[in-house]
């Protein structure tokens, strides 16, 4: 990037750059642990996790007066604006990661009694590595500037929507099979929902991402995966149909 | 709620701008003063009943391919202007051509509020009087109110129309000159630099004024302020060095402007 007449307008715009890539590094260790946490139904991880999410508040509202006060003082045009107005935009999907990952991790204590099928454990996991490889592929994305880049995190949504549905699917079929899985298995349903919201923030970012490169907007249709908003329980072994509010 | 709401158009179709019937044409326009030359070849399009902001770093050529557009440069000494310049599809470097009507037909507002050393009255009526646009005292009245309330001034100036206009305020000095170019029902406005001698509050009712215009006049502006052009134009023209740069819907020059150049000078690179 070309350097300003004003140094202190750079400063600040790399400033404002560099706490969105921190922010970043937080909001994919607070994912990844609150993931090991209910995965190893570890307590005191789910705690410090907890903690950290505070953290990324306070980055978010740094970023926030950072870029008013530069809007205010600087005017800024085209891609200085872009990159500002992005900073907003992408601290506020980053500090909802977090909130989320946060969330998965005060489940840690409503299911770490109940024993969990190994096999929903492992789907989740891997729900979890597919949203942290977006997370990270999109916030590479942002580094680098990279507007190509950004638009394959997009295609990649897909993906995460699809093993969100199957995993969905699954805990339905748990739940039915034995009401005692259903508190253990809700909390797992609410974390599964909660990454692939993870999921739809990092698909946000990589449209500001494309936005700020570019100034052009992606165009509206999203590729879309998830098809748990129309699914009902399966038919159950008598072969009689179950309907949603049984 | 009779009022119609029309949506913003420019915003959603950012070429409609240019949909409009080209009022004034500049084709291959180029000027040098004495040796050096100033201007090389610009093709531009003004639209009318829009606004035209001509940007650009100091010595890029805006003010002087401003002044081509009435021949403010005839009066400068050891200039030539070669191209073409139409208005309404008429040359205006035509030697048959009467320049005091050309300069009626193309007003202009420059950058120092120039008052007559003479009463309000007599600033706004001064145009219409010599180009014999009234016949009688009572038109002459008529232009000079009118022309005032177009301007936004008349409010504050009704009761001292017969004091000098050299004692107003510099924000209202703008004013009256905006109110002296309108008397003589001009087709175009061209402005140098209208708000840069004036406070913010001033600066605020010349642009108000100005989009108030632009229901009845083609405006060119020339501008040092960005946010200023992407307030009041609807066009923005990029000069540098004696070319034209980039032209385009205001909002796309300066969320997203093609040349390098254009987006260095808006977002304050260059050096």
């Amino acid at each position: 990037m070309d350097e300003h007449i004003v140094r202190s307008y750079d400063e600040e715009l790399k400033f404002i750059a560099r706490c969105i890539s921190e922010m970043g590094g937080q909001a994919e260790r607070i994912v990844e642990r609150s993931v090991s946490a209910l995965i190893q139904s570890d307590w005191g991880l789910a705690n410090s996790v907890v903690a950290d999410d505070a953290l990324l508040d306070a980055a978010q509202r740094e970023v926030d007066e950072r870029a008013i006060m530069m809007i205010a003082k600087r005017q800024p045009m085209a891609q200085d604006l872009r990159e500002i107005i992005g900073a907003i935009r992408i601290s506020s999907d980053l500090e909802r990661i977090g909130d989320l990952g946060k969330n998965i991790a005060k489940r840690v204590i409503a299911v770490q009694d109940h024993t969990q099928p190994i096999r929903l454990v492992r789907g989740i996991e891997h729900l979890s590595e597919l949203a942290l490889d977006q997370l990270k592929d999109v916030l590479d994305a942002y580094a680098s500037r990279d507007h190509q880049r950004a638009q394959s995190v997009r295609q990649n949504d897909e993906e995460i929507d699809a093993m969100y549905t199957s995993i969905f699917r699954e805990l339905l079929t748990y739940m039915m099979e034995d009401p005692r899985n259903i508190t253990a298995c809700t909390h797992l349903l609410f974390s599964a929902k909660n990454i692939e919201r993870i999921g739809d923030h990092a698909t946000n970012i990589a449209e500001t991402v494309y936005y700020i490169r570019t100034g052009q907007q992606m165009n509206l249709d999203r590729p879309k995966g998830d098809s748990t908003t129309s699914m009902v329980l399966p038919q159950t072994n008598d072969g009689e149909a179950v309907d949603e509010d049984r | 709620m009779n009022q119609t709401i029309v949506p913003a158009a420019s915003v959603l179709h950012p070429t409609a701008a240019f949909a409009r019937p080209v009022k004034m044409r500049g084709e291959k326009v180029t000027v040098h003063y004495g040796a050096k030359q100033a201007l090389f070849e610009v093709n531009l399009e003004i639209p009318e009943r829009q606004v035209t902001a001509l940007i650009g770093p100091s010595g890029c050529g805006k003010s002087t391919f401003l002044r081509c557009l009435n021949r403010m440069n005839d009066t400068i000494e050891g200039a030539r202007v070669g191209g073409m310049i139409t208005l309404d599809g008429e040359d205006i470097y035509d030697p048959t051509l009467d320049v005091v009507e050309l300069r009626a037909r193309v007003g202009m507002v420059f950058q120092k509020p120039n008052p007559f050393p003479k009463s309000i009255f007599d600033n706004v009526a001064y145009g219409p009087r010599i180009h014999g646009l009234a016949r009688s005292k009572s038109d002459i009245e008529e232009i000079v109110v009118t022309s005032l309330r177009r301007a936004g001034l008349f409010e504050e100036v009704k009761d001292r129309l017969h004091e000098a206009g050299t004692g107003l305020s510099g924000g209202q000095q703008q004013r009256l000159c905006i109110a002296r170019a309108i008397a003589v029902s001009p087709e175009v406005i061209l402005m140098d630099e209208p708000c840069s001698a004036l406070d913010p509050i001033a600066t605020a009712k010349v642009e108000e004024l100005i989009d108030e215009l632009r229901q009845n006049y083609t405006i060119v502006i020339v501008t040092h302020s960005m946010q200023q052009a992407a307030r009041v134009s609807q066009i923005t023209a990029m000069f540098h060095l004696g070319n034209l740069v980039e032209v385009g819907p205001t909002e796309k020059m300066f969320q997203n402007p093609d040349d390098k150049r254009t987006q260095d000078y808006i977002t304050g690179r260059f050096g």
